[in-house]
């Protein structure tokens, strides 16, 4: 049996059903056993920027995009100015046919440095400035094109249909090119209907219309054209296998990990997570009453780790999730729960800064940032997760990180995991332990004190409301009770006593949880947070070059686990470290902690995640010595 | 029937200056309390930062001193994780309607039941006196280096406007009057504010407890002192919104602000707004949430032998493939 692996994208204008279109490409397939990879691009924009989905196809787990497109579906001209360039030379076009004679001077949200480079090109090929333009230059490459009247079966279908509101509904462009698509890769149509009725399940009336229109446009597709010469067929299906989005998996993980409390103010890439945790604000609990999750929308991210805080007072366990922006703001409020003690867990959906950066793009700008927010000398847990099934068992940890060493812990996530829909093994709940470290529940006596000596540190921690528990909390240095103290012998106590929980995290953290060993080689890549999915990917594709490569993935960046990474890296002859940051900031961290510095950096800022192609060929130039010692990776539109 | 008040008092040295009007608003606080015979555990002072932010150190119950403009949030967080709790916010001018404006705004939205404090005295005390958010235009404290550029907030009006659905002004040195109004305004269902004027003796040398008293404000006919500070119910006003229209509605929030605008010569305190028509935040979420308030989120069990026992199989079922 041949091997799967291709790459289907559609885009679109924002607003237009691009993602529903991608949810049921995606959904298709999982359904007919192939493993499904998918990552959305997108503007800061409501409506009509371009924004696209790349679904990644094949029968053995992928985790991450490649360079290039084998079908690329398209129902606006800018799609195809934007795309066409990236479709294999033995890859298809499906697009609207209508389109051929726009100029690119009619589409209005090309960017002029995009607009510049790619009529330069048309000019260099002799090409007009028009769809027709681009698409001859890729029929003479070999693409095989499928011009397809999208807007003549919304006609025939508000005929059969008797609705002749359907001819002006353009959304459904979307599910008539998924459709056309699934038709000529020669997917069965019944795993394609079900998708539909999966994505539109909650509204009846338009998955019965979309489930008709798919029919028509998957029959129309295959006795109108031959099979594309790629051709996608089901293969067995892996048992307990999900369909999911990477801002579920910290929602998820959150549920399970028995957070009850989440206050956040709106921000993309993290409010996702929060409008599905309020989706989910009632679920059942084993033996025991319904449960369920306060979401409080907040007037700002100071308010919202401020009502974190206050939960968390009460024994709750109690999260936010923000991104950069609103991270820095609650900068001030991470030192309160530092000093004072309070476990909450900070989710950090990472996007591209600084400032307001390409707020809708990727990157891992924030590491240090996370390492070193807030004022003053507190500790802290850092904590990365490498991909979607690493967000969901994570999250349960980062909460036993906070209530086991009472200190505030940040998750580090991304716009890469939250916006890529991936087939997962169906998480398993019974794996996430519940450690509540010194929570009490009871206090017999009236002589509580909150911060008082212990060998760890780490002190009986009481709860608001319960009985003989009284304590104070306070932003000023404190004494055992809680009291404001600027007693200097006081202050050494109480700094030695936070400084301790450090140590005591570092030696209870099992190694494993600290940093992963993918296998360990004389030319080693180290990373954090999710360029584990192109890493992992890329370190594929060199093995069948008979390259062995080893890959550490940190997990733990502060505190840094500095003997164990040294441990793995030991022998190792090259190291390389691959982030998508400018400055390359695990990089600083290895070159303060390792007794060596790091040989080669890969780094990518453009706001695009990093494909395992592109990393394919930096590594490749490196074991070549054809390469300089920072690599800038640049792929994507 | 009362508890004993010397139970809410702690021992910790009191450090505000000799004759700060602060020392009668945490006794009406601890008077307050002992008075509801408020079960000590079940009480929590937040405070923001500032000479007021020590309050919650002063009285024995939970006491969580927050950062500066923040004590809202922190004090809703725990309330509407623990509902159970009394919750007592309380903060300064500047605190709360300077660098904490926005956060005073939100949570009037919210109306989560608890009552909120402000230790009105018009300047940033425990940084030597520099003008606050309720300090009069013109006005030059002996701490300004020059005349205030600023008009002053007017709290009252704003706790209106932003939906406070208790609104009412306590004198730092009526301590009886302030004690009641406390009371009141925790047995209030929703977010009660207090407006409590507290003369700084050390960096307001205007609005001083002579001031108050009207000591430079003679009675023309008898030559004696007319006092400022006047009880709204003593001059047969009537706060309450009793039914649901919106003309009720309307006539009690027009003369609350009517009265809000009254300063100088006659400063009313009392109650000048009150409406319990308006649902508390906890009944809106217990109407998503029906056993919100038998098992908030601070009693909700989330494990068992250090197991999950939340059951996301439904989701996890719906993502199926």
């Amino acid at each position: 049996m041949t091997s799967i692996d291709l790459t289907w994208v559609i885009g679109g204008p924002q607003g237009g059903g691009v993602e529903s279109a991608a949810n049921i490409f995606a959904g298709a397939c999982a359904g007919c056993g192939l493993k499904v990879f998918g990552k959305r691009e997108y503007y800061s924009n409501i409506k009509g920027e371009h924004s696209y989905f790349g679904v990644r196809i094949s029968d053995k787990p992928v985790h991450s995009n490649v360079n290039g497109i084998t079908m690329l579906a398209a129902f606006d001209a800018e799609t195809l100015f934007r795309h066409v360039d990236d479709v294999y030379n033995d890859g298809a076009i499906v697009y609207e046919s209508d389109l051929e004679s726009i100029k690119t001077d009619e589409v209005p949200t090309l960017d002029k440095p995009f607009k510049d480079r790619l009529e330069k090109y048309l000019s260099s090929k002799n090409k007009p400035f028009t769809v027709k333009g681009i698409l001859e230059e890729a029929r003479e490459r070999g693409i095989t094109l499928y011009p397809v009247s999208f807007k003549t079966i919304l006609s025939t279908l508000a005929d059969e249909m008797k609705n002749p509101a359907i001819r002006g509904m353009f959304r459904m462009l979307n599910v008539l090119s998924v459709s056309v698509s699934i038709g000529l890769l020669g997917l069965p149509p019944d795993t394609l209907l079900r998708s539909v009725e999966g994505v539109f399940s909650s509204k009846p009336k338009v998955a019965e219309m979309n489930k008709h229109a798919a029919n028509y446009a998957y029959t129309f597709a295959t006795a109108k054209y031959q099979k594309f010469k790629r051709q996608l067929f089901p293969v067995q299906k892996t048992q307990d296998t999900i369909l999911v989005q990477g801002f579920q998996s910290t929602g998820l993980g959150k549920m399970a990990a028995g957070c009850r409390f989440q206050s956040y103010y709106p921000i993309t890439p993290a409010s996702d997570e929060s409008v599905f945790l309020e989706s989910h604000e009632t679920f059942d609990v084993e033996n025991n009453r319904p449960g369920s999750t306060i979401i409080v929308q907040t007037e700002d991210e100071i308010s919202a780790i401020g009502m974190l805080i206050g939960a968390a007072l009460t024994g709750t366990r109690a999260a936010t999730s923000t991104s950069g922006p609103g991270f820095s703001l609650m900068a001030e409020a991470l030192g309160w729960a530092g000093i004072n003690e309070v476990p909450i867990v900070v989710t950090l959906y990472q996007r591209s800064g600084p400032s307001t950066g390409l707020p809708t793009r990727h990157g891992q700008d924030d590491l240090l940032f996370a390492i070193h927010a807030g004022h003053g000398d507190f500790p802290r847990i850092v904590y990365a997760s490498g991909d979607i099934e690493e967000g969901f068992y994570d999250t349960g940890k980062c909460f036993n990180f906070a209530e086991k060493f009472q200190m505030p812990v940040i998750h580090m996530m991304d716009k890469f995991i939250a916006s890529t829909v991936a087939t997962v093994k169906r998480f398993d709940p019974t794996q996430i332990t519940i450690e509540r470290g010194k929570l009490l529940d009871k206090i017999d006596d009236g002589s509580y004190k909150r911060f008082t000596p212990s060998q760890d540190g780490v002190s009986p921690r009481s709860r608001l409301g319960l009985e003989n528990g009284i304590f104070w909390n306070t932003g000023d240095e404190s004494d055992e009770e809680g009291h404001i103290s600027e007693d200097p012998g006081n202050r050494i106590y109480k700094m030695d006593k936070r400084a301790k929980k450090v140590e005591v995290a570092l030696e209870s953290i099992p190694k494993e949880d600290q940093a992963v060993n993918h296998g360990i080689s004389d030319f080693c890549v180290v990373s954090w947070g999710s360029t584990k999915g192109p890493i992992l990917d890329a370190i594929e594709m060199l093995k069948k070059d008979n390259y062995d490569i080893g890959f550490v993935q940190v997990k733990l960046l502060e505190p840094f686990p500095e003997a164990h990474v040294k441990s793995l890296l030991q022998n190792a002859k090259t190291i390389v470290d691959v982030e998508a940051n400018y400055s390359a900031q695990l990089g600083k961290l290895l070159n303060e902690h390792l007794d060596r510095k790091v040989d080669y950096y890969i780094v990518k800022y453009t706001g695009r995640a990093m494909t395992c192609s592109e990393l394919y060929e930096s590594i490749k130039k490196i074991i070549d010595g054809k390469a300089e010692k920072r690599q800038v990776l640049s792929y994507g539109v | 029937m009362a508890s004993n008040l010397s139970d809410y008092k702690t021992e910790v040295h009191n450090d505000w200056c000799p004759g700060c009007g602060d020392f009668g608003i945490v006794s009406a606080i601890q008077m307050a309390l002992a008075e509801m015979a408020i079960p000590r555990h079940k009480a929590a002072i937040f405070s923001g930062v500032g000479c007021s932010g020590k309050t919650s150190h002063y009285v024995n119950v939970y006491g969580i001193h927050t950062l500066h403009g923040r004590v809202l949030p922190f004090a809703q967080g725990a309330k509407l994780a623990n509902p159970e709790m009394t919750v007592v916010a309380a903060g300064g001018d500047g605190d709360g309607l300077g660098i904490g404006a926005g956060h005073f705004v939100a949570a009037g939205r919210r109306n989560v039941d608890m009552t909120y404090l402000i230790f009105n005295n018009a300047v940033y005390g425990l940084t030597k006196g520099q003008a606050s958010p309720t300090l009069k235009l013109g006005l030059k404290t002996k701490s300004l280096p020059e005349p205030n550029v600023n008009q002053s907030v007017n709290p009252i009006a704003l706790a209106i406007a932003s939906g406070f659905t208790f609104v009412a002004r306590g004198y730092a040195y009526d301590v009886r009057q302030l004690k009641d109004l406390i009371i009141a305004a925790v047995k209030h269902k929703g977010l009660s504010f207090l407006d409590v004027l507290q003369p700084c003796p050390t960096y307001n040398d205007i609005n001083t407890r002579d001031w108050f008293a009207g000591m430079d404000h003679l009675d023309e006919v008898t030559k004696k002192p007319r006092p400022r500070i006047y009880k709204l119910e003593d001059a047969g006003y009537d706060p309450i919104v009793h039914i649901d229209s919106p003309d009720e509605e309307n006539e009690k929030l027009t003369q609350a602000l009517i009265k809000s605008n009254e300063w100088d010569d006659k400063i009313p305190t009392g109650i000048f707004y009150k409406n319990e028509i308006i649902a508390p935040y906890d009944e809106r979420i217990a109407d998503r949430i029906p056993n919100y308030v038998e098992n908030p989120p601070a009693y909700q069990v989330i494990s068992s032998n250090g197991k999950s026992i939340t059951d996301i199989s439904k989701v996890l079922d719906s993502l199926k493939v």
